[in-house]
């Protein structure tokens, strides 16, 4: 059979399906199962909704962070620029009706330009994503110090914010999980039919190659990273609308997590490889170890040891580094 | 000289320090060494000849202990030895230079050259006495111009040779071993480092070189050796064969079969596609002018390291502070970066020099890779067209023969010949006008060699400009419709069609004059 | 002469880091109500010694082209520790500080066996080595409180000579006798090759995976120190998740403003140390230039912005493009 041929036969949209993701799935199943040996209601339906809705907010802040690590880079900013997300949409609402109409649109736009910064800074100067990122947070939240005035936030958030992040208005499902789910859908788009999501994939491989292909891979990594800003900007409205308002460090609870599920997924940390389904699966995964464990009353400290346990134990299944000798 | 009395046949055979019989080594299914032998001896420098591919790499990676042999003896001073490591091998006393540098970018040549086993005071680093080393290392390799605590970063890539040079030195080598360790070095610095390699020749070292260049190796070696498909094919007194039959002895065949036939010169009226004049870059492109008709092969040839690589970066757009005029069609252009050549208004592309970090992405499927270049053709509006995508993936498929086994394994799964053509199909995809290659067929097999030498004469003819940078004379006599020879970032010598001849090449290579052809190829100079 | 030089070009960043601190400290020591001080100096010292520590954490294994993200979390853990051992009489407090080094130490070898036996990366390793070592922390110290025993405590904090702070002298004793002979032995540079280029090390038969798990034990040593002196400050142990994520991204900064490259293979724990006192000192200047406590934060962030921006000033000098990739 010509190459041709066969390639028409596994040539598809639906590429093999990765192991790492197989697994992750595999242990979501696998939890629940241990899960509901403490307690049936663990295979609710109602459980497992609440879960998903949970999952949401952290889903679309690890859908950011996803773009920015297959890249090759890494998006440290993420706990400031949830938070700027968040305070601003909610600052905004006070500001009239044309304020809180526009809250959600301008808390997401702080966080673009947030990630532009971030966008710049590594692909026009050349400065390691881990520092600039690090700085832009850093001055994130310096900014919403000044904000605030160091209080807590006062501002409210509004009724669309609200009704996103808590109402549920088809079949009963979730609106957050409908977000998250459209969210999903556009970077599954954007990251197997588009040439951006190509470019993206080629720069975390092989930067040198892809700019030698003629690919604009400066323009490609500003847009990612602003991108990534926009969406942990996103979860940080989501989560205002969730808590009905914001709160001072609300975003720092999310940037491990957002990490940990991407490469839990099966995404390398050196960039490259990496399917959104498996960052699917991570958020799932990290959140109900997370529900679990605080189900079954788990003091802190013993979450915080577990949580790092799975994550070693789970990566060295299939996260390893081939052997270089 | 030395081996004219070899000649001669009057000296009497030097001793014999080391040799190997009957090794053989499999990689998978390759046979990369089959019942090889060769002879070494002291006091003579022994250089080893061969296509890419003929085995030449595995009998050194053998022989300095980085890969172990499936059968045969290495003896070694009439005892025979079996190493299983580098550091093994130094110990016993052989030292390679390899191709790719050892050396460590952010120390200082002192602490690489004396990396493996540094002097120790206290369980601390002697540095004093790792000075001297280095120091000493240097002025054997020829090199005191070099500051021992200069860090090897800063130092220009002929210098880290020559560091590397010293670091093998200083392990107290009996038999050295060079694996192409000159192809950076500048002119100057070639014959100071053929100097220094008589020198410690005389002084009783066992030397083996590999190299492609003929000339150095008619200048250097005393001994050659033959290698092809694996094995051993002629061992001959330096000089006493013609490079027409050493490069038959390579290839197996001969000269003439291999070219595709050229046709005859453009007409001159015509507009040139590509317009080159008074090109300067830092110092390393001086005042570089010339042109390309469309369906012309234009080949750069020279030394390495004389600006011919920088000469393709510079057009297309990677280099910074490009000076001089570049002309597409007559209209002038200033490309800033390869995705502005690519452009349809200028339409370059560029088959880069390594393959494997600069061509492909090798864990990126086949088909990914082929259509990175042309991602506009096959998308609308930033969304791709899978169907599209896959049509023309299988249009390239076909034109360049890749063989694979479908289109979605990852490149770095092809064979070098098989990736080449990848990253050759991923350019032609993007239907370029102009096209550049760097040193394209280095560590490809003969046979895919001749389906690249067929495949550039048909793009040229369906017209395309091409030029092409080789270190493989043969390539710039046979494909090339014209040749220029650059020295030290200028053109030398302009040559067209009989005019290249492989002694023009390296006469204007090396900077001699040559009066035969002097006076007709001024005429013909631009 | 031409020796000069070289050593000067070589530690150019480290020397620059210093410039800028010393600049940066005159300015706030000229300003300060109280003035140049011995009060002065001490507080800031105490402060910065401990930011000091961790940073010299962060660059034993920065070097190695790897990264820390655990530093604080050891920290914090040690920290935690001391509050619990460094108890009682003297020799008791004395078995307590070599227990939380070797608790240091220990932490620093799990970060090495995962990353060189199990070839994780290491920012992910450490990511969930540090949440286990604060999940310890937690279980020694679930609520803030502790002691620590008082007279070395007060010695260490104290001034020394009644003028230089004793904090001071024992970092600088630590850089004398941890990092100048780490630097000049054979695995310091061994650590240094590996950085700059792990295949040219291999090759010329470095040994690059012991390197690199001395770099991370070496790291939970310096760790254990600064959760130790933290004790001594605060003669208590908290398990602050806050602190622990603050030091470990602070350590990251210092390392950078220190001169320290991030891609591995340059740059000294002297740099990283003065980048530590910088980052300190600005946040130091605002109080004293009797700027709104309420801008600090922002100014940080701005300065350490500029700073990192000002470092890729280089890349202009860059003629072939191909050198800003790989």
């Amino acid at each position: 059979m010509s190459v041709r041929a066969q390639a028409k036969i596994s040539d598809g949209l639906l590429k093999r399906v990765d192991r790492p993701v197989v697994i992750a799935f595999a242990c979501i199943v696998a939890l629940l199962l241990v899960g509901s040996l403490y307690s049936r209601s663990f295979l609710s339906p109602e459980y497992l909704l609440q879960q998903l809705k949970v999952a949401s907010f952290l889903g679309v802040i690890a859908t950011g962070t996803m773009i920015v690590i297959l890249l090759g880079q890494i998006d440290l900013s993420v706990p400031w620029v949830v938070a700027v997300g968040g305070m601003m949409s909610t600052a905004a609402t006070g500001w009239g009706p044309a304020g809180e109409a526009l809250a959600i649109p301008f808390g997401i736009a702080c966080g673009v330009a947030l990630g532009l910064v971030n966008g710049f800074g590594v692909a026009y100067l050349r400065i390691p994503s881990m520092i600039i990122t690090l700085a832009v947070n850093a001055v994130a939240q310096g900014l919403m110090v000044v904000h605030t005035g160091g209080f807590s936030p006062q501002d409210s958030s509004s009724p669309a914010m609200r009704t996103l992040a808590t109402g549920d208005l088809v079949f009963g499902l979730p609106n957050a999980l409908i977000v998250w789910a459209v969210v999903g859908a556009g970077t599954i788009f954007l990251l197997n039919r588009t040439t951006f999501g190509r470019a993206v994939y080629g720069i975390g491989n092989r930067e040198r190659a892809a700019y030698l292909s003629g690919i604009d891979t400066q323009r490609i990594v500003l847009i990612a990273f602003a991108i990534a800003g926009g969406l942990s900007a996103f979860g940080g409205v989501l989560l205002a609308g969730y808590a009905s308002k914001a709160a001072q460090a609300m975003g720092d609870a999310y940037l491990l997590p957002a990490i940990a599920s991407v490469v839990l997924g099966g995404a390398s940390i050196l960039g490259g490889r990496g399917s959104y389904f498996g960052t699917i699966a991570g958020v799932i995964l990290i959140t109900l170890l997370q529900s679990i464990l605080s189900v079954v009353q788990m003091p802190e400290a013993g979450r915080q040891i577990i949580y790092g346990v799975v994550i070693i134990a789970m990566l060295l299944l299939y996260g390893r580094e081939s052997r270089t000798r | 000289m030395c081996g004219l009395a070899l000649v001669t046949g009057m000296e009497p055979r030097a001793p014999l320090i080391l040799h190997m019989e009957g090794v053989s080594k499999r990689y998978g299914g390759v046979r990369a060494l089959e019942n090889a032998d060769l002879a070494i001896s002291t006091g003579r420098i022994h250089a080893i000849l061969g296509e890419n591919g003929a085995g030449k790499s595995t009998l050194i990676k053998i022989l300095s202990g980085v890969v172990r042999p499936d059968t045969g003896r290495i003896v070694l001073d009439g005892a025979e030895v079996a190493f299983d490591s580098p550091a093994a091998a130094n110990r016993a006393g052989i030292v390679c230079i390899f191709q790719e540098l050892s050396l460590v970018p952010d120390l200082s040549v002192a602490d690489n050259i004396a990396i493996s086993n540094p002097p120790r005071r206290f369980g601390l680093i002697d540095r004093r006495v790792q000075r001297r080393i280095a120091e000493d290392a240097l002025a054997r390799a020829g090199a005191s111009d070099i500051h021992p605590m200069a860090l090897v970063k800063d130092l220009a890539l002929s210098r880290r040779q020559m560091v590397e040079i010293a670091k093998a030195l200083a392990r107290e080598p009996r038999i050295l071993i060079l694996d192409e360790a000159t192809s950076a070095l500048t002119a100057a610095d070639v014959t100071k480092v053929f100097v220094v390699l008589k020198r410690l020749r005389d002084e009783g070292l066992a030397l083996i070189y590999i190299s492609h260049r003929m000339h150095e190796i008619a200048e250097l070696a005393d001994e050659c050796t033959v290698f092809r498909n694996g094995s051993n094919v002629a061992s001959y007194v330096a000089g006493t064969k013609s490079d027409d039959e050493v490069v038959e002895m390579m290839i197996g065949r001969e000269l003439s079969h291999v070219f595709p036939a050229k046709p005859p010169p453009p007409e001159t009226a015509a507009t040139p596609l590509i317009e080159v004049k008074h090109l300067n870059w830092a110092d390393r492109l001086r005042d570089i002018s010339f042109h390309a008709h469309a369906g012309e092969v234009v080949g750069l040839g020279g030394l390495d390291g004389q600006g011919q690589r920088e000469l393709l970066l510079a057009l297309f757009g990677v280099l910074r502070g490009v000076t001089g005029e570049i002309r597409v069609s007559g209209a002038p252009v200033a490309p800033s970066s390869p995705n502005a050549a690519k452009s349809a208004a200028i339409g370059m592309a560029l088959i880069p020099e390594d393959r494997k970090t600069e061509g492909l992405m090798l864990p990126m499927s086949l088909r990914d890779n082929l259509s990175f270049a042309a991602l506009e053709r096959i998308s609308r509006r930033g969304v791709i067209d899978h169907a599209r995508e896959t049509e023309l993936v299988g249009d390239m498929i076909d034109l360049l023969a890749i063989r694979a086994s479908g289109t979605d394994i990852p490149a770095g799964a092809l064979s070098g010949g098989n990736q080449q053509k990848v990253v050759i199909a991923k350019w032609l995809m993007a239907e370029p006008r102009i096209i550049l290659l760097n040193d394209p067929t280095r560590g490809i097999d003969v046979a895919t060699k001749q389906e690249i030498y067929q495949l550039l004469r048909r793009l040229a003819d369906s017209g395309a400009a091409i030029i092409f940078y080789t270190t493989d004379y043969s390539e710039l006599i046979g494909c090339c419709d014209r040749a220029l020879v650059l020295y030290d970032g200028a053109i030398k010598r302009v040559l067209v069609g009989e005019d290249i001849t492989e002694r023009a090449l390296i006469s204007s290579a090396l900077n001699i004059a040559d009066d035969a052809d002097d006076a007709s190829s001024r005429a013909r100079l631009q | 002469m031409n020796d000069w030089r070289y050593v000067f070009s070589q530690n150019r960043a480290t020397l620059l880091a210093f410039v800028f601190f010393v600049v940066m400290f005159a300015i706030y020591s000229t300003n300060h109500p109280a003035g140049f001080s011995a009060n002065v100096v001490q507080t800031a010292a105490n402060k910065g010694v401990l930011l000091a520590l961790v940073a010299m954490a962060q660059t034993f294994v920065v070097i190695t082209a790897g990264i820390d993200l655990s530093v604080g979390a050891m920290f914090v853990l040690t920290n935690c520790l001391a509050s619990w051992i460094v108890v009682g009489t003297a020799w008791t407090a004395a078995l307590g500080v070599a227990g939380v080094l070797l608790t240091g130490l220990a932490c620093g070898a799990v970060n090495g066996l995962i990353v060189i036996v199990g070839r994780l990366q290491p920012i992910v390793a450490t990511i969930a080595t540090g949440a286990v070592f604060f999940g310890l922390a937690l279980v020694l110290r679930p609520t803030p409180g502790g002691d620590v025993y008082g007279p070395l405590a007060d010695a260490l904090t104290g001034r020394v000579f009644s003028v230089l702070p004793a904090s001071l002298v024992a970092l600088a004793a630590v850089v004398v006798i941890i990092w100048i002979p780490y630097r000049r032995s054979v695995i310091g540079r061994a650590a240094y090759a590996v950085g700059s280029s792990e295949q040219a090390a291999f090759m010329s038969g470095v040994p690059v995976d012991l390197a690199k798990f001395c770099a991370y034990v070496l790291s939970g040593l310096a760790a254990s120190m600064a959760g130790l002196f933290l004790t001594f400050v605060t003669y208590s142990g908290e398990a602050s998740a806050a602190n622990g994520g603050t030091y470990t991204l602070y350590s990251i900064a210092a390392v950078v403003l220190g001169g320290v490259s991030l891609y591995g293979g340059s740059g000294s724990a002297i740099g990283a140390i003065f980048g530590a006192l910088m980052f300190r000192t600005i946040g130091d200047l605002l109080f004293v230039f009797n700027l709104d406590p309420l801008w600090q934060p922002l100014f940080q962030g701005l300065v350490l912005l500029a700073a990192i921006c000002v470092g890729a000033a280089r890349l202009f000098q860059v003629r072939n493009r191909l050198e800003l990739f790989e």
